[in-house]
């Protein structure tokens, strides 16, 4: 059955930098590593130290609050080293690669024998977990929980965004295999988001319910498909994953490893050689820059994640737990002569009418990190509901959410919204509200009080 | 190269400004001129890695530029009743030159006082001036009366900074539009400057034979008009120094709404409100201010400006857009019905306006009580289903 939705609010942004549709094998890099700031609100437990020897799939730490969760080594080899930062906060746990590719293995051959606890325990103990996450809030999923449905978005519509149905063409079985593991969890459906304009192999997926959704970014963010199919009411969980883990879930239960595959589109127009790159969890990201004759002496910025909702990494930072895409973009911190006067400087992508920008709507940008002005109090009203899709008043929610107003936020939405979401409004507000940062802080507020 | 020195000069003259240098205080005071020459430098540090080309600066200044025009005719006009009222032959430039003489020196005031109190609470408060007040303050001269005395201004702009807008936190917590305010303070505290038969032209108090009566005043006190539909379209008419041409103010209103700066749905929402009571009125017509034509209505007087320029203060104005749509619509309803039912203001629009303002954030909670009482109402929908 194919369900289908229309998004209004919203907008691509005509971004330079593309990857190329080629797949390509990255070298092994030589170290690697897992970065607990990867998942939000987990406060990790560490089970290793500094000189162990691991396997793929050996539990690196687990979560402190349910230590049940683990979370694994992407690779073989020995921990190097435990980075911390401030109060002692574990920032990387390095691993050098010791080619010996070891794997933790897991009998999961007859999983249809299995019983649904049987196999809950299977996923806890490989380390797969961590790619359930749940909404509300976008954090990993409780193993006490049973979600009403589960939701897989399987386009993406983020600046210079993957495309899913390319990056996994050759696993389509292990997809399908996924998804039957996944359904054993929820006596609900899970359902898979589809552009409307092209839905490549998916179409073919069965055991799930469709949806086909025509619309501007961010039709392609999970949340939005979840809040027009089946909204979260107070007390529901919805569960999602990311369609690579989706495959990498029915990896585990055909070979019973840990599978760490990872392959991330290079984007950006500052790098040469942006395609897409088979690589593992963890990779070190100066391998990859590497390899796609990157100019270190560039003044560019590394964004683990897209352009609008990514994590700042330096070069000799490592690829993230989730994400597809690996983004440069040029660091912007020059001045702008009266860049300030209304239909000036229309090279620079803007939603607003005040920049001639739309006259070249067709063509592609480039972007880079300026600020293009300074943070000041909230004015303009209206421009935020133009790029979010929800039935929720976002700038009432932001308000909430500054006002640590539980209650509120509640009535307001916040158990359906994700800071992904907000990813448009931080780039068109016109007073440069950091709005992902005051959702962030609104759900952690709302983890720590009401849970 | 020439951009380069003189980037090199402005950051030699803020080191002092720097965080631990002696004159840190006033880093917004220094900053507010350096970011009026450059757009900063500054990087995105959180959320979003890329940011649009809009900010507060470009959309301020999207108003003034939609002010000029009324302005400047608005400047031209002072000249032109002045010089028509007495009768002497004159030309464009005679008749712009004596408005200007006297429209410059309160737009200096209001700038002055306006920002010197802006500033110093940016200091104060320690954050970045903002660029409302760039607004405020040219809108401040251009809806007064050309005789107002400057100091007049000048206390009008100290009462609406500190009380409307500063008292309230600042800039975007205001609740009643700033430069309304000072309209209305000066309106309640020197109302012999600001109404009456003798105010509304250049010298008209000094001069016997210029007669100082708007259309307004005159149909409330019962007068016939001589003024056509088309005098009040372009503009040749007494009142506040801007408010007069409908046309020019058109103008700018076009431009804010295909900016998208000015919420269309505000100003469409006022002229319907103000049409339709308009209209009732006309089929009433119990005086002359109610058989006053209905586009009559909504060309004299400052209605126009009113709904375009203040009644789009999205900070003032309703905030959601079934809210925007209300509080338009009430405007345009309350001024027509404030203008016809009392005589001792017969404009209405200002007033209006600040009652609206009051009645903004009401109209905003209900309609977001209707939005969080659907959600209530599927979460208690989805607990009967299971």
């Amino acid at each position: 059955m194919l369900k289908k939705i229309k998004i209004h609010q919203g907008v691509n942004l005509n971004i330079d930098g593309e990857a190329e549709k080629i797949i390509v094998d990255l070298p092994r890099s030589r170290t690697y590593a897992v970065k607990p700031d990867d998942f939000f609100t987990i406060v990790p437990k560490l089970l290793v130290k500094e000189g162990d020897k691991v396997k793929n799939g050996t539990p690196l730490f687990f979560s402190k609050k349910n230590p049940r969760i683990n979370f694994v080594s992407p690779v073989s080899g020995i921990v190097t080293s435990i980075v911390r930062g401030p109060k002692r906060k574990i920032l990387e746990i390095i691993i050098t690669d010791d080619k010996k590719n070891d794997s933790v293995f897991f009998e999961t051959t007859s999983h249809e024998k299995l019983t649904l606890d049987e196999i809950k325990e299977l996923i806890l103990k490989s380390g797969f977990w961590p790619f359930i996450k749940q909404r509300p809030y976008d954090i990993i999923s409780s193993p006490e929980d049973t979600p009403k449905s589960i939701f897989i978005s399987c386009f993406s519509t983020v600046p210079l965004a993957v495309d899913y149905d390319f990056l996994l063409k050759n696993d389509k079985e292990d997809f399908q295999l996924g998804v039957n593991i996944l359904k054993r969890f929820t006596s609900g459906d899970i359902f898979l988001g589809l552009d409307s304009a092209f839905n490549g192999f998916f179409k073919d997926i069965e055991n799930v319910k469709k949806i086909s959704v025509d619309g501007p970014h961010p039709s392609g963010n999970v949340g939005i498909q979840i809040h027009k199919i089946d909204p979260i009411n107070y007390g529901d969980k919805v569960w999602t994953l990311n369609p690579e883990d989706v495959s990498n879930l029915g990896v585990f239960f055909r070979t019973g490893k840990f599978s760490s595959k990872r392959t991330i589109a290079l984007v950006g127009n500052s790098v040469k050689k942006r395609k897409y790159y088979k690589t593992t969890i963890g990779t070190s990201i100066s391998k990859i820059l590497e390899f796609s004759g990157f100019d270190f002496n560039k003044n560019n910025r590394i964004i683990n994640g897209d352009l609008l909702s990514g994590i700042t990494s330096g070069p000799d930072s490592y690829l993230g737990y989730y994400n597809n895409l690996l983004s440069v973009l040029d660091e912007g911190n020059s001045h702008r002569f009266m860049g300030w006067i209304p239909f000036v400087d229309n090279h620079i992508l803007s939603l607003s009418r005040t920049s001639l920008s739309w006259l070249f709507s067709k063509k592609k940008h480039s972007v880079n990190s300026n600020m293009n002005g300074e943070e000041r109090a909230i004015v303009v009203t209206g421009e935020m509901e133009k790029v979010f899709p929800m039935d929720i008043y976002p700038m009432e929610l932001i308000k909430a959410c500054l006002n640590e107003d539980i209650e509120k936020m509640e009535a307001l939405g916040i158990y359906e919204v994700a800071p992904e979401d907000f990813g448009l409004i931080d780039y068109a507000s016109t007073s440069k509200i950091e709005a992902q940062e005051i959702i962030k802080s609104g759900i952690e507020l709302m983890i720590n009080e009401v849970g | 190269m020439k951009m380069n020195s003189l980037r090199r000069l402005i950051d030699n003259l803020k080191k002092p400004f720097a965080k631990g240098e002696k004159l840190e205080k006033f880093a917004p005071a220094i900053n507010a001129f350096d970011t009026l020459l450059f757009v900063p430098n500054h990087t995105t540090k959180s959320g979003s890695h890329i940011r649009d080309a809009v900010d507060l600066k470009r959309t301020m200044v999207t108003v003034i530029i939609a002010l000029i025009p009324a302005l400047i005719y608005g400047i031209y006009n002072t000249g032109y009743q002045y010089y028509y009222q007495l009768g002497e032959s004159f030309t464009f430039m005679d008749a712009f030159i004596h408005g200007a003489w006297k429209v410059v020196p309160m737009i200096a005031v209001s700038y002055i006082v306006g920002l010197t109190i802006e500033f110093g609470f940016a200091v104060y408060r320690g954050h970045e001036v903002n660029e409302g007040y760039l607004v405020t303050g040219l809108l401040i001269p251009m809806i007064m009366p050309v005789d107002i005395p400057l100091w007049m201004v000048a206390i009008s702009v100290a009462f609406s900074v500190f009380v409307a807008k500063e008292a309230f936190g600042g800039t975007g917590m205001n609740i009643l539009n700033p430069a309304l305010t000072a309209r209305a303070f000066a309106f309640f505290a020197y109302p012999t400057y600001m109404s009456g038969n003798k105010v509304w032209v250049s010298e008209a108090s000094n001069v016997d034979s210029i007669s100082g009566e708007t259309i307004l005043g005159s149909l409330a006190a019962g007068d016939q008009i001589s003024y056509s539909t088309f005098d009040m379209f372009f503009g040749s008419i007494p009142g506040s120094i801007a408010e007069t041409s409908a046309s020019w103010v058109l103008l700018g209103g076009l431009l804010l709404v295909l900016t998208g700066v000015g919420s269309w749905r505000i100003i469409v929402g006022g002229f319907l409100g103000g049409a339709l009571m308009a209209i009732i009125f006309n089929l009433w017509g119990a005086n002359e201010l109610m058989s006053f034509n209905w586009l009559n209505h909504l060309l004299a007087g400052g209605f126009a400006f009113g709904i375009i320029f203040m009644a789009t203060d999205p900070v003032s104005a309703a905030q959601t857009s079934k809210g925007k749509w209300i509080y338009g619509i009430l405007v345009g309803i309350f001024c027509i019905m404030i203008r016809v039912f009392n005589p001792a203001y017969p404009e209405g629009v200002m007033l209006a306006i600040l009652l609206m303002n009051v009645f903004a954030p009401t109209i905003d909670h209900f309609v977001i009580e209707n939005n969080i009482n659907k959600r209530k109402k599927r979460w208690v929908l989805a607990q009967v289903k299971s």
